[in-house]
């Protein structure tokens, strides 16, 4: 399943005085199984654009095709799209209402009109999935539990739709480190085991980096920049130009270049980087 | 729908209207509010477009504007209209039902009474559009002081009014985002009956109680922080002061007045 988006425009407030230009002319293809970084800074069109592709929003121009499925069209069924296209808020913890964990999981799937048998295997999957432990907090109210369990449990909410791409928006943000690398690693679990399609919208270069096998970066609602992590890595100045950066580890090893130590261009990931260093460190070892 | 609601809003701008003081315009529009309800012959009620037309043509504000927000209380008005063709007893008989009649009096007095609305929206439409709400407050507080005499709390209730003026759209913002991502979870807030459509409101209700009470809670502290203990001795960053403008503004308004007062005198 893909996503098409084509020649989209998207006007804030049209015509009144705060009238601002969201998006313009984005033409996007998100194949299936990829996993996609979005960056940019406040106010580059991310959060809009995601929004657009479970038909949250509608496009002031242009069309947008899940699955076939033209989401400016009027006609086309908007709960037929979200069944595959979940969204992921900014601080999803702020949407629980239901008394219990289990229910709150189970308001989506019931949403979708399934049986009870179906939404509670779906109900326990997902816990699974995010790594709650369902005998110990299926009954527990959503109020008291810690805010990484609070995200996990809005993030297994989604989960439990059982979509085939998931989009999400900043789902570290405000979370301690801890937190952050479980929800980093139940994404990657996510991509690996299910398949699933991932669009992750992010301010950290870092989590970006470990993640993502293509990066997006938008700026003023356009696409500036579309390629593998490895590319679009290597432009820093570019990126510190639109108020991003590079991750810290290609920081690190340009900050080593300019040393004269040898480390070659192109690397991104921490792990690759710390494997360099540690090979330079070794041999001035021998030296030694 | 809630964004087409001009009453509250506030269009930033440096006419004189957006220079006049707050408290003048407070003033000016409540004398133009019971004015227009003291009309009672469509002379006047020209009289009082005429003028408001001058007035919003002055502010620089598209005069469309503030028709689009007369429409969301389009239904109130409509009511108002039909429950006085109904209601209001008259000599004169327009025509006869048998059950029912329609009587001159009685479609004057809807038709005045559809217009007086109309005009009590745009007219408080102009002062929220071009005064700032926290301009506004302050005008209220000033205004409302010399009741303080008498254990009027003018100051906590500018304050509320400012706090709540300043939280609406957050939490409109709030609510939007709050269905948007129940939306995506497949609520649908759109069809099924009046029962099913409340019962849809709860995903949304809970999440923006739980929020506005948290925001409501680090407020506070934020304010107990800077050291708030209510109006006393408090000094103001900008003072109030009444203006050249604010004099032709009244002058204009007196104008408006006697020129109504002697239209209904004439006109009867």
């Amino acid at each position: 399943m893909s996503i098409v988006i084509e020649q989209l425009n998207y006007v804030y407030m049209s015509g009144g005085p705060y009238e601002t230009k969201a998006l313009s002319d984005i033409n996007l293809t998100i194949g299936d199984g990829e996993f996609i970084g979005l960056i940019g800074h406040t106010g580059s069109g991310k959060s809009t654009l995601v929004q657009h592709l479970n038909g949250l929003l509608m496009p002031s121009s242009g069309r947008i095709l899940v699955d076939g499925l033209d989401l400016a069209d009027k006609a086309t069924d908007r709960r037929a799209v979200r069944r595959r296209v979940g969204l992921v808020f900014q601080y999803p913890e702020n949407q629980l209402f239901e008394e219990t964990v289990e229910k709150d999981i189970a308001f989506g799937p019931k949403n979708l009109g399934l049986d009870e048998n179906e939404i509670a295997r779906r109900v326990k999957d997902a816990m699974r999935r995010v790594a709650l432990d369902y005998d110990e907090l299926h009954e527990r109210s959503v109020f008291e539990l810690s805010g990484g369990q609070m995200r996990r449990v809005a993030i297994a909410g989604v989960l439990a739709m059982e979509p085939q791409v998931l989009v999400l928006d900043e789902p570290c943000a405000g979370l301690d480190p801890r937190g952050r690398e479980e929800i980093l690693s139940l994404i990657r679990n996510l991509h690996k085991e299910a398949g699933t399609t991932i669009v992750m919208v992010s301010h950290s270069m870092d989590d970006v980096a470990s993640l993502a096998e293509r990066v997006i970066v938008m700026n003023h609602g356009e696409v500036v920049m579309d390629g593998a992590p490895r590319d679009v890595f290597s432009c820093g100045e570019e990126l510190r130009g639109m108020g991003l950066d590079v991750p810290q580890a290609v920081m690190l090893a340009q900050k080593l270049r300019e040393k004269g130590y040898d480390i070659p261009e192109g690397l991104y990931r921490t792990e690759e980087i710390m494997a360099e260093i540690m090979k330079i460190a070794g041999k001035e070892a021998q030296h030694a | 729908m809630l964004k087409d609601i001009t009453l509250g809003q506030y269009f930033p701008g440096d006419s004189a209207i957006h220079r006049m003081d707050p408290r003048m315009k407070l003033i000016l529009t409540i004398i133009y509010i019971v004015g227009v309800f003291f009309i009672s012959n469509l002379p006047g009620y020209l009289l009082a477009l005429a003028f408001l037309y001058l007035v919003v043509r002055i502010s620089g504000i598209k005069f469309d504007y503030l028709l689009k927000g007369v429409k969301p209380l389009r239904f109130i008005i409509i009511f108002t209209f039909v429950l006085n063709l109904f209601f209001v007893q008259g000599e004169t008989v327009l025509f006869d039902l048998g059950f029912w009649r329609l009587t001159k009096e009685a479609l004057e007095n809807a038709i005045y009474f559809a217009l007086r609305l109309v005009f009590l929206v745009m007219g408080t439409s102009v002062l929220t559009l071009t005064t700032s709400p926290v301009q506004l407050t302050d005008g209220l507080e000033r205004l409302m002081r010399p009741l303080q005499k008498f254990h009027f709390p003018a100051h906590e209730l500018a304050m509320m009014m400012t706090i709540a003026l300043r939280f609406i759209p957050t939490l409109l913002e709030e609510t939007d985002k709050i269905q948007k991502a129940q939306m995506a979870r497949g609520a649908d807030f759109e069809s099924g009956n009046l029962i099913a459509r409340a019962k849809a409101m709860i995903p949304l209700l809970v999440p923006l109680f739980v929020s506005a009470f948290r925001r409501a809670n680090d407020l506070a502290m934020a304010m107990e922080a800077r050291c708030y203990r209510g109006g006393d001795h408090r000094t103001r960053l900008r003072e109030l002061k009444y203006t050249k403008l604010d004099l032709f503004g009244a002058l204009a308004m007196a104008g408006f007045i006697a020129l109504i007062v002697v239209e209904g005198k004439l006109l009867g």
